[in-house]
């Protein structure tokens, strides 16, 4: 029998890994935090006070006031309504694009740590050289390439994610290749393709998890910087980070809650993912 | 020590090696013929063609790309077609003010982080230490255009302290100069405190753990002489390769925070590269961020080497 990362005492063999999680406040307000974002990105439009995209010129740039809780755009568009239902493209883009990533690194970390050599010397220089420019800058250049579309940004932070996930994984598997079990396996008999998969995956699982939780709160961060860039859905679809690049330059009027809500959605759920993957990572660590 | 140094350079240059490679073919793949772009779409397709001779852009890959690097090498970085102009005055010029701004930043964050790190540490376990620890990696996590907008309606929308969007005047005193740069560095000193608290703390740790602190404590030392005689010096070699391995970061990663303050550095240069399909422009920045952070990298192990008498002896084996 594998014994690896998980290995602990009696007590925490018995309580299903939910239980541990829900005793943690951290994991109890992230999730919390999470749920409502994701409520809202679903029944958006029917919670929203107003119709996002219903336009008042007559009522432009309008502070916070009893009708419009968190005042007007300058299109007369209600804040409060776009930042409810302006979670959406976050939602969708930055699981999927992690869990590209997660799946495809997970795949690259488990050869490279387990076959070695040349191989992984090769791939490690290639890893090396991408990451010599800072992730942002990488997606900013593909998608300035390849165009914006959903499928397009999927794609490109989860390729950028892969050899991120892959360095972290091929260390956890280095250590778990030393360990009694994997020489086992090999002298039973068993195809390399099987070890990794079977014998050192479930091991190495720990690390894949809280690695997905923690590159889950960059792609958001990821997704919402290139909205802001203007690499975003079309200007008129409510969304954080365009809506910030369209109004942020209204600062200077004074105009400050057409970029201060959604600024502060933003901040909401990257702290919300963050104490869930801090959460799941102390779990994790007994 | 000189081996393993004349190693670490080697390694460094076949990565950049790679990473002009990378960036080279990646300018390739985008698509929009470069003579197209400058000329406009209503241009004759004849003139098109001429153009894109006297570029060079019509020559075969492989021959444009050593042109292109041993250009480079000899510090001619090609024409940009946006301003039809010299690439290096335009991007050393832009360089200078992200490098300001950057070494801004890290004169206040590099105390701030340490002592953070090293109050963690000292109470470890403890509340104080989870509130510095989460907080440092919350801010550390988000984008640094929402802490930017946060810290412009602070100071500048509400208590009128700092200018929005900064501007800085040719021939501006020095001081005048750091007034601006304060609103832009808020949010990078935010991103960059939660990576130095955590090496700091790190390091604190595992030096409070040593034998050589429980001997200082035990022949009698005061706590802080133990702390700051045993434990800092210790503590913090890790923290000052994380410094050198976050400049280049900070460097590179200034893309939104110039976009937002409008300050002309190195990533807004590249910002409008991109969208203008300024291919020479937009190839020789981005491998000048690769180059500056490289050098950081190689600078942290050096550093940590000539610092750290272990390595020392490891690295001359």
């Amino acid at each position: 029998m594998p014994t690896g990362v998980v290995a602990g005492d009696a007590e925490r063999q018995q309580t299903p890994l939910w239980r541990l999680l829900l005793r943690r406040p951290t994991f109890v307000v992230g999730a919390a935090i999470l749920l409502f974002w994701i409520v809202c990105a679903t029944f958006g439009t029917a919670i929203a006070p107003h119709d996002p995209l219903a336009q008042q010129l007559l009522a432009t740039n309008q502070a916070p006031s009893s009708a419009h809780l968190f005042g007007t755009d300058q299109l007369g568009r209600d804040v409060l309504s776009r930042v409810i239902v302006g979670s959406q493209s976050i939602f969708i883009i930055a699981p999927l694009a992690t869990a590209v990533g997660t799946v495809l690194g997970t795949t690259l970390g488990l050869i490279l740590g387990y076959l070695g050599g040349v191989v992984d010397l090769l791939a490690s220089r290639v890893v090396e050289a991408v990451l010599a420019l800072p992730a942002i800058m990488i997606m900013f250049l593909f998608v300035v390439a390849l165009g914006v579309s959903t499928t397009t940004q999927i794609l490109i932070i989860g390729f950028i994610f892969t050899p991120l996930i892959a360095r972290t994984v091929r260390s956890a598997v280095q250590v778990e290749s030393q360990l009694d079990y994997v020489p086992g396996a090999r002298l039973v008999g068993d195809r390399s393709l099987r070890i990794m998969f079977v014998e050192i995956l479930p091991n190495v699982l720990p690390t894949v998890v809280v690695e997905f939780t923690v590159r889950l709160g960059y792609a958001i961060f990821a997704v919402a910087s290139l909205a802001f860039l203007g690499f975003g859905p079309q200007l008129s679809t409510p969304n954080w980070g365009t809506d910030i690049n369209a109004n942020y330059v209204l600062l200077g009027a004074g105009y400050w809650w057409e970029s201060l809500f959604p600024a502060l959605a933003i901040a909401s759920v990257i702290i919300a993912i963050n104490l869930v993957a801090d959460a799941i990572e102390q779990v994790f660590a007994g | 020590m000189a081996i393993y140094l004349l190693r670490r350079l080697g390694l460094a240059v076949i990565t950049l090696f790679l990473l002009s490679v990378i960036i080279f073919f990646a300018g390739q793949v985008l698509p929009g013929d470069p003579a197209r772009a400058i000329l406009g779409p209503l241009s004759a397709e004849s003139a098109v063609r001429a153009l894109d001779h006297q570029l060079g852009v019509d020559r075969p890959l492989l021959t444009q790309y050593t042109s292109w690097i041993t250009g480079m090498l000899r510090g001619s970085m090609g024409e940009s077609y946006q301003y039809q102009s010299p690439v290096e005055p335009l991007l050393v010029a832009a360089l200078v003010k992200s490098a300001k701004l950057g070494a801004f930043a890290l004169v206040v964050i590099i105390p701030l982080g340490i002592l953070g790190g090293v109050i963690a540490a000292l109470s470890a376990g403890r509340q104080v230490d989870r509130i510095i620890t989460l907080t440092g990696s919350s801010a550390a996590a988000l984008p640094e255009f929402a802490t930017g907008i946060v810290a412009a309606i602070i100071f500048s929308v509400g208590l009128k302290l700092l200018p929005f969007p900064p501007q800085i005047q040719p021939g501006e005193s020095f001081l005048s100069q750091l007034h601006a740069l304060i609103l832009p560095a808020i949010p990078l000193v935010l991103v960059l405190f939660g990576y130095i608290a955590r090496m700091a703390r790190a390091g604190t740790i595992e030096a409070l753990e040593s034998d050589y602190v429980r001997t200082a404590t035990l022949k009698g030392l005061k706590r802080v002489v133990v702390i700051y005689r045993h434990v800092l010096r210790n503590s913090l070699l890790p923290t000052i390769t994380v410094i050198a391995t976050q400049t280049g970061y900070l460097i590179g990663g200034l893309v939104v925070v110039e976009r937002l303050f409008n300050y002309q550095g190195i990533g807004n240069l590249i910002f409008h590269a991109a969208n203008a399909k300024d291919f020479p422009m937009l190839e020789a920045g981005v491998l000048t961020i690769g180059v500056v952070y490289m050098v950081a990298t190689v600078g942290a192990d050096v550093l940590t080497t000539v610092l750290n008498p272990r390595q020392r002896t490891e690295a001359a084996r």
